[in-house]
């Protein structure tokens, strides 16, 4: 309870409410050497500082006012917040699809903690389908959260997890399935489960939002509801990532799940597909297939859940002048697989190739994948190349280096053996590799050039 | 009901007697290089654009876990909101593609500084809320802005009127256009740092209004810190009467347009608790209050009233809603030109969408409308009695549903008077609906910046450079013997300084500077005499009369040579001065009355014509006041008979 009373206030100004007896939610009237201010009492941020105490003026607006300016404090009762998204029981109907939403974290519907000044977010059916009422015109929604991480926290054992509740939702008879995900490692995810979730019959969509759902120009709902739709009515039996196409509420992006990377920090039209195109375009009316190599959804339920996972696997950033001891310590320490991010056709410096060498002699096995994001890997057209692939270093193809990280991480968890691993790694499970790169799969438009201005200002971006 | 009064025709008591209160929300932009949470520069707006984006807005909770009512209202309106974007202007963080930069040091200092100005109450750490606009003015659905200070007040003759708060905040975009369910934005004002000043409902008249956003206008201008120009500046009025509620009106670009809303406003809630007692005293209450509607598209399908045999052409739908008990209260005058209907039209047009007007037609008005046979039709279709009125909306299907549950929402309000709401000005000095008055649930805080402290040497720094204000300069220089409204022109004058210098630095007289600095050097400025202006020439000429003994009338002609395109040095242009010895003056003087031609005028203006010429010809030689009384003492003295007299 004193914990509450107190919430996020420490220091200085934890004494000063104490020594005034007042706490979080009461209302008060403060006398400061600034003058008098009046309000409610919030919970502290734990990140801001301990100086200040951080008050509602009765206007909406919050301030700050230093402790060490406090010289009285009259109260006026207590006034506590009731946080709530309106909830109302999601609507069944039998002649529309189940689908089932698992949370991983991320913010599609979300609510203020005051504890961190962040988001935290509310899940519910009915939470949902109080705040993207729409939901309940596609399907019958149900959820499960498996887990309340941001995306930097999903590893091994969340994908596991996740891998496995898909497998028992399609065993259960679910039309479509759609996983909340925070969007910063959204693209792991969904490379690690069209490996481990396999032959789905279902759709399996990720989602997520890059503006949290607390602002009223979120692409939370709309992404909730594209996926949604995808999930119940699209005929796609792939693992997907839904988000934005473009950063106007328009439509979204079906992009294969080995495919598929965030390329910016922040706009919302942020993943794209990688060295080919992607799967489709959905928005609240149609779904436009955009190639014809999409597996179609099936009545059966024969899926295939493998979860193994080794994870003494790393991924090496190349960069020049890069020095033997990075591998070295990998080596020392244990790792089984290393995927290189080489540079231009799979490079690194001369410098690294007794340690190169020292990792085949050990039994690790290691890959080379391409900074350069599009494009394959080609080891021969160069002298260094050959070398390094003497001294054990497979080229991955055009596998992105995220893909071939945990695409190994993968393969390790079923087998040691490098003849084995060099099988799985090379042998394209879900679209990770293709055979060939269409001309539209590289396409990055440079503002300022005359044809391309013209081309933004003809279409909304 | 009361007879619609003027502006004119109502006083202060008669303000007082309906309860008359009025304060001001002032929104200035700050003059700073960037915009206020990016490195965006500030330029002028322009109509050019590169790019368009599209978003919707749907409402989210406040922290204190609820919905805004205004954010419900928009939601129902459905806009698809179009942002033009110029590259120039615009960057990701404005079209919410980017996060905040840190907040721009430069504005929070201006802000703090007229904060102090007003004599608010400064807070210790600020904090950046988030406030929901769902308009789409904002791409992000709200906008960025924080409280620096509370509880101020700046003196209004022997009164003072107390300032609420002061907040920093980032400007909206501007609207370009708003057709059904389309609204078009332009970008490049938005995210212009812009502070709010927030009074006290303290004013008792719609003159007391203007006056006091004047006073508000001259006291941010006095720091040089802010943006001048159209749009630069604009005015939120809130009006309340006794009985009514505090309505905002936005947006009022010119001082002078406040006193005639503000009145408008005033008598607008008298006339709404006009009908609201009319209602009472027909028993309607919320709990008895009832309508009904139906839709009646095949009733009229071959009427001749134009915008609903064109709405039905296009395969619109058209409804009528049966308001029972309200019979002429939409016939009721709430406006010059204007009766109750337009306010259940307004919330047609703003919240349905149904923005070709007329929108609705009533059996209150029946005139030009439907034919009487229709009007019977329609009464009895849609069950209409005696003591109802039948409202009749069309529009597509959706749009109509909106259309009939917003005029049963407006009747119903109309029973507790006056609705909270903002309304927007219009150019004829009345009102019209612009939204629903949002509350304290619209502000969030803004999790992406975190608090910004404001220690006590930043606040010394920012008051060690405050200017000083208008009013007390302005009691300063009448103190030095300026004339009241000489003492007010120059106190908001932007030569200000420049007067405060040249008094202190030469002997002449502060009200000879004066006129000198507002009204002869502009005037020369006009005339494009002053090419090379600048205050350091002008104090330097000034100085240099002044160390050599030359009267105060000389300075117009000494500075138009320094600073005009002779650029002559200051020294030079004042040993070149050839002073007339005042024997020599007067004859010369003589000479020249005697030498002009003079037309039939009578004595006075005569008197001045004489003086104009006389004082032109002997610039730099005699002020214009001596001149007018030399001409005085010539005509009295009987000297220079005209030939024209």
């Amino acid at each position: 309870m004193s914990s509450d009373l107190y919430k996020g206030y420490r220091g200085p100004a934890l004494e000063a409410l104490k020594r005034f007896g007042v706490g979080v939610w009461y209302d008060v009237e403060i006398d400061s050497t600034r003058g008098t201010f009046q309000g409610i009492i919030l919970p502290r941020s734990e990140t801001a500082d301990d100086e200040h105490i951080v008050l509602k003026l009765h206007n909406g607006y919050n301030v700050g006012l230093a402790v060490g300016t406090i010289e009285a404090v009259a109260e006026h009762g207590r006034r506590e917040a009731h946080y709530k998204i309106p909830e109302k029981a999601f609507p069944f109907d039998p002649a529309k699809p189940n689908v089932k939403l698992l949370g991983t974290g991320g913010t599609i519907a979300s609510r203020l903690d005051y504890r961190t000044g962040a988001v935290i977010p509310a899940f519910t059916p009915g939470e949902l389908y109080g705040s993207v009422p729409e939901l309940a015109d596609i399907c019958n929604l149900d959820t499960e959260k498996l887990y309340g991480v941001f995306s930097e926290n999903m590893g091994p054992e969340q994908w596991r997890g996740t891998a496995e509740a898909i497998g028992r939702e399609i065993a259960g008879g679910i039309d479509g399935i759609v996983i909340g995900h925070g969007t910063d490692t959204m693209h792991h995810t969904a490379a690690i489960l069209s490996f481990m979730v396999q032959n789905s019959p279902v759709p399996i969509v990720m989602v997520g939002s890059q503006r949290s759902s607390d602002r009223p120009s979120s692409d939370a709902a709309l992404n909730l509801i594209h996926a949604t739709r995808t999930a119940a009515h699209s005929d796609f039996a792939e693992v997907m990532v839904c988000m934005f196409g473009p950063t106007s509420d328009q439509y979204g992006l079906l992009h294969r799940g080995t495919r598929v990377r965030k390329m910016h920090s922040s706009y919302r039209s942020t993943f794209r597909t990688i060295g080919d195109i992607p799967l489709a375009m959905v928005d609240r009316e149609r779904f436009i297939p955009l190639r014809d190599d999409i597996k179609p959804r099936r009545r059966d339920r024969d899926v295939t859940v493998n979860t193994s996972f080794d994870d003494r696997v790393s991924i090496v950033y190349y960069y020049p002048n890069m020095k033997p001891d990075i591998i070295d310590s990998l080596i020392d320490n244990g790792y089984k697989g290393i995927v290189i991010a080489g540079t231009g056709l799979g490079h690194v410096n001369k410098p690294l190739y007794p340690s190169l060498k020292r990792a085949r002699d050990e039994g690790i096995h290691v890959y080379m994948t391409v900074q350069t994001l599009w494009g394959y890997v080609q080891m021969y057209v160069y002298d260094t190349g050959r070398d390094m692939m003497d001294l054990g270093v497979i080229p991955g193809q055009n596998m992105l280096p995220e893909v071939a990280y945990v695409k190994l991480g993968w393969a390790l968890g079923q087998t040691g053996d490098a003849e084995e691993v060099r099988r799985i790694m090379l042998t394209p499970i879900a679209g990770e590799i293709t055979e060939r790169e269409p001309h539209n799969g590289y396409l990055i438009y440079q503002g300022g050039i005359p044809e391309v201005e013209e081309f933004i200002s003809r279409f909304k971006k | 009901m009361s007879e619609y009064r003027t502006i004119d025709e109502m006083t202060l008591e008669d303000y007082q007697a309906i309860g008359l209160r009025s304060g001001l929300e002032i929104h200035q932009q700050l003059d700073t290089q960037k915009k206020l949470f990016c490195r965006c520069p500030v330029r002028p707006y322009s109509d050019h654009f590169d790019a368009e984006i599209l978003r919707h807005m749907r409402p989210t909770l406040s922290e204190l876990g609820e919905y805004d009512g205004t954010a419900l209202m928009e939601f129902k309106t459905k806009k698809n909101i179009v942002y033009q974007i110029n590259k120039e202007t615009v960057c990701t963080y404005e079209m919410d593609d980017t996060p905040p930069f840190e907040l721009n040091r430069q504005a929070l200092d201006i802000a703090l500084e007229i904060t102090m100005l007003l004599g608010c109450k400064l807070v210790s750490e600020v904090h950046i809320a988030r406030k929901q606009y769902l308009d789409g003015s904002i791409p992000t659905g709200f906008q960025r802005t924080t409280i620096l200070g509370v509880d101020g007040s700046i003196p209004y003759g022997d009164r003072t009127i107390g300032i609420i708060q002061l907040g920093l905040e980032e400007d909206a975009c501007r609207e370009i256009t708003d057709k059904g369910h389309d609204r078009v934005y332009r970008t490049d004002r938005l995210g212009i740092p812009l502070i709010e000043t927030v009074t006290c409902p303290d004013m008792r008249t719609p003159r007391e209004v203007a006056d006091v956003a004047q006073i508000i206008r001259r006291l941010t201008r006095s720091t040089g810190k802010v943006r001048t120009g159209i749009g630069r500046t604009r005015q939120d009025v809130n009006v309340s009467v006794e009985g009514g509620r505090r309505v905002e009106i936005k947006g009022v670009p010119r001082i002078k347009q406040i006193p005639l809303l503000v009145h408008n406003e005033a008598l607008r809630q008298v006339a709404l608790l006009e009908i609201m007692r009319e209602l009472a005293s027909r028993q309607i209450t919320g709990e008895s209050f009832r309508y009904e509607t139906r839709e009646i598209t095949d009733l009229l399908r071959s009427t001749q009233y134009y915008p609903v045999a064109t709405a039905i052409k296009c395969g619109l739908e058209v409804h009528a809603v049966v308001l029972r008990g309200y019979r002429r209260i939409l016939s009721r005058k709430t406006q010059p030109e204007t009766t109750f209907a337009r306010e259940i039209s307004d919330r047609v047009r703003v919240i349905a969408c149904l923005d070709t007007l007329p929108n609705i037609a009533h059996s209150d008005g029946e005139g030009e409308t439907f034919s009487s046979a229709e009007w019977t039709k329609i009464k009895k279709h849609s069950g209409m009695g005696e003591k109802d009125v039948v409202v009749v909306v069309w529009g597509g299907p959706d749009d109509a549903r909106t259309a009939v549950r917003e005029i049963a929402i407006r009747a119903k309000e109309a029973l507790e008077g006056v609705p909270d709401e903002t309304r927007q000005a219009l150019p004829d000095g009345t009102n019209g609906f612009e939204r629903i008055l949002p509350g304290p649930n619209r502000m969030y805080p803004d999790t992406d910046l975190p608090p910004i402290a404001i220690t006590e040497e930043h606040i010394e720094r920012v008051r060690a450079g405050l200017p000083e204000r208008p009013w007390e300069r302005r009691a300063r220089y009448e103190k030095l013997g300026l004339h009241p409204v000489m003492a007010g022109r120059l106190s908001i004058s932007p030569l200000k300084d420049l007067f405060d210098t040249a008094v202190e630095r030469t002997s002449y007289d502060p009200a000879s500077i004066a006129s000198l600095l507002l009204d002869r050097l502009p005037r020369l400025v006009r005339r494009g005499a002053l090419p090379g202006w600048s205050g350091e020439r002008c104090i330097d000429t000034i100085a240099a009369a002044s160390g050599a003994g030359l009267p105060p009338e000389v300075l117009e002609v000494l500075i138009e040579r320094t600073c005009g395109p002779e650029g002559a040095a200051a020294g030079e242009a004042v040993s070149s001065w050839k002073v007339l010895e005042s024997g020599e003056l007067e004859r010369r003087m003589t000479r020249f009355l005697r030498s002009i031609e003079m037309p039939g005028l009578d004595e006075s203006r005569l008197r001045r014509y004489l003086t104009g010429r006389l004082a032109g010809e002997f610039r730099g030689h005699i002020s214009d006041r001596d001149a007018s009384a030399f001409v005085g003492a010539h005509l009295a003295g009987g000297g220079a008979p005209g030939k024209g007299r």
